[in-house]
């Protein structure tokens, strides 16, 4: 028997569910949680999903994370195609957001007034590219009201509002789910409002709503997310994160 | 063919004040850093900047040189935010194009297939359309009638790329595995200017394998390019793989001094203000040899 799964690594479980289904897509995970839950999906029901090696090439072979070993390269994949990739909509990108609303807009540019800027972060990169184009995860590893906002000072990713308003333009749009240190959301509702799918083993609903900015949708029942099984924790602890920086990420 | 070799003082003689300059590369990696530094010690100003920007953007704008910057972000990578392009956003001091990063190199094409603009999905419904009214959209012509952004070219007046090798006559060899955007804004520009870890003569661009072979980035041909410099370690603090990767620890002095306008006018002194390869390399030197 193992040690039981922490925190960390039921997010990392609930990261890689996020690519369930994908097949041959690129899976393009940014954060260490993702890109382990990136890792177990393929190494167990999702064997055909692509992985970059974080430069330029695709990987073959699933290697530990920040580990140096030498890639098994199945293809090239610089910027430029990267670019082509996503317009052509087979990719899966599961990103990062300063703030997300409840209709699962996302904002890594700027916070305050975009003119002037309170904070400048990162700027758009591809987010409004990405999630008009194929679909969209975001990995949340501190959920609290900062980040779950009622309206983002900008939006980078599009959420199912804007979508909303565009139709045929937005006909590849999809955000799949949220994952976050405390739950898993997602948006299938009749509003296309977030909606609280599960609750992370020792985390209550409330402790998600006292978090989050916004009116979630609640069903009767909210299930415990799903813990990683015995396979699932020995290729985490053994195979892909031997390091455990899976808990630097996640306390 | 006629031999393009100049000095990056030749470069920064070329340019003029409101001029819109592109800088190849991508984040902290394979940026003209010297270039871009002799553009710091230069009085040139009011620049439009066009850049997947990293350092190249934080020394211009800590600087006070840019006018206008257009981007998809600023990052230094290993380092997430770019703390002098922070400070000029925050203060107000710049004017910006805000664009998704396939925006930008659409932009770029564009410009270099001398297209007004280049249709596409990646906008639509971000803030990046609706709060710059400058980006406008067209709808298809065919029976889908599809309401798609119309990405205008980013014509340049110059350009600045930093490359592994090159000839004399303006032709240059990527050895690393990404090209990035770098023969786009070289098409993308009235004139490119090309520096290189090395020049050296045309047969030895595809001598990296035991035959002569082309590399697949081979890219940049002497049609693209009005001057080459020949810059070692040109690209430094940003990675040049293979010649180096990036100088990690000094990417986070440089970082860690940009906090303060005191620390940051001695950074600068002591390693904007040399003017030469040899001098610079001897300052990173000494300041290594004090790090270790």
């Amino acid at each position: 028997m193992s040690a039981p799964a922490t925190r960390a690594e039921v997010c990392v479980a609930a990261c890689a569910e996020a690519f369930r289904g994908d097949g041959e897509r690129l899976a393009s995970p940014m954060g260490t949680v993702p890109a382990i839950g990136a890792r177990l999906a393929k190494l167990t029901f999702e064997p055909d999903l692509l992985l970059t090696d974080g430069v330029a090439t695709l990987r073959a072979d699933v290697d530990a994370v920040g580990s140096s070993t030498p890639p098994v390269i199945e293809g090239t994949m610089p910027y430029r195609r990267i670019f082509d990739l996503v317009w052509w909509g087979r990719r899966h990108v599961m990103m990062g957001a300063s703030q997300i609303d409840r209709f699962g807009n996302q904002n890594i540019s700027a916070v305050g007034d975009w003119k002037q800027p309170k904070v400048q972060l990162l700027g758009a990169r591809g987010a409004p590219g990405n999630t008009i184009c194929h679909t969209t995860s975001y990995w949340v590893a501190k959920h609290n009201r900062r980040v779950f906002v009622e309206r983002v000072d900008f939006v980078s990713g599009v959420g199912y509002d804007r979508a909303a308003e565009l139709g045929a333009g937005a006909r590849f749009h999809e955000i799949r789910r949220v994952v976050t240190d405390l739950c898993v959301l997602d948006f299938q509702t009749e509003t296309r409002s977030a909606r609280l799918v599960s609750v992370h083993p020792g985390v209550t609903v409330d402790d998600v709503v006292a978090a989050t900015g916004f009116a979630l949708e609640i069903p009767a029942s909210v299930p415990e997310t799903a813990t990683p099984g015995d396979e699932a924790l020995r290729l985490i602890r053994e195979v892909i994160d031997p390091t455990a920086q899976r808990d630097r990420e996640v306390r | 063919m006629a031999d393009k070799r100049m000095t990056e003082a030749d470069v920064v003689a070329e340019l003029r004040d409101g001029m819109t300059v592109g800088i190849g590369g991508w984040g902290s990696r394979r940026k003209p850093m010297s270039l871009v530094r002799a553009i710091v010690r230069s009085p040139l100003r009011d620049l439009t900047v066009v850049s997947f920007g990293g350092p190249d953007v934080g020394l211009l704008c800590a600087a006070g040189k840019v006018r206008k910057l257009v981007f998809g972000f600023v990052s230094l990578d290993s380092i997430p935010l770019e703390p002098h392009f922070r400070e000029a956003r925050q203060s107000g001091r710049i004017e910006v194009l805000e664009l998704d990063e396939g925006m930008l190199q659409w932009g770029l094409y564009a410009a270099a297939l001398r297209l007004p603009f280049l249709p596409t999905r990646a906008g639509l419904g971000s803030d990046v359309l609706a709060l710059q009214p400058e980006l406008r959209t067209v709808a298809s012509p065919y029976d889908d009638g599809e309401t798609l952004v119309a990405m205008p070219a980013l014509r340049l007046d110059a350009a600045l790329i930093h490359v592994n090798r090159a000839d004399a006559a303006g032709n240059g060899v990527v050895l690393g595995p990404d090209p990035f955007f770098d023969d786009l804004y070289c098409m993308a520009a009235d004139r490119a200017y090309m520096s290189c870890e090395r020049v050296v003569a045309t047969a030895d661009l595809t001598a990296p394998g035991p035959e002569p072979w082309p590399p697949p980035n081979l890219l940049i041909n002497r049609m693209m390019t009005a001057g080459v410099i020949e810059a070692p370690l040109g690209a430094h603090f940003t990675e040049c793989p293979p010649d180096y990767g990036r100088d990690e620890a000094f990417q986070a002095d440089y970082a860690a001094a940009a906090a303060d306008p005191t620390t940051w006018s001695a950074w600068h002194d002591r390693f904007v203000a040399p003017a030469t390869a040899d001098a610079y390399e001897r300052a990173v030197a000494a300041w290594r040899e004090a790090h270790q």
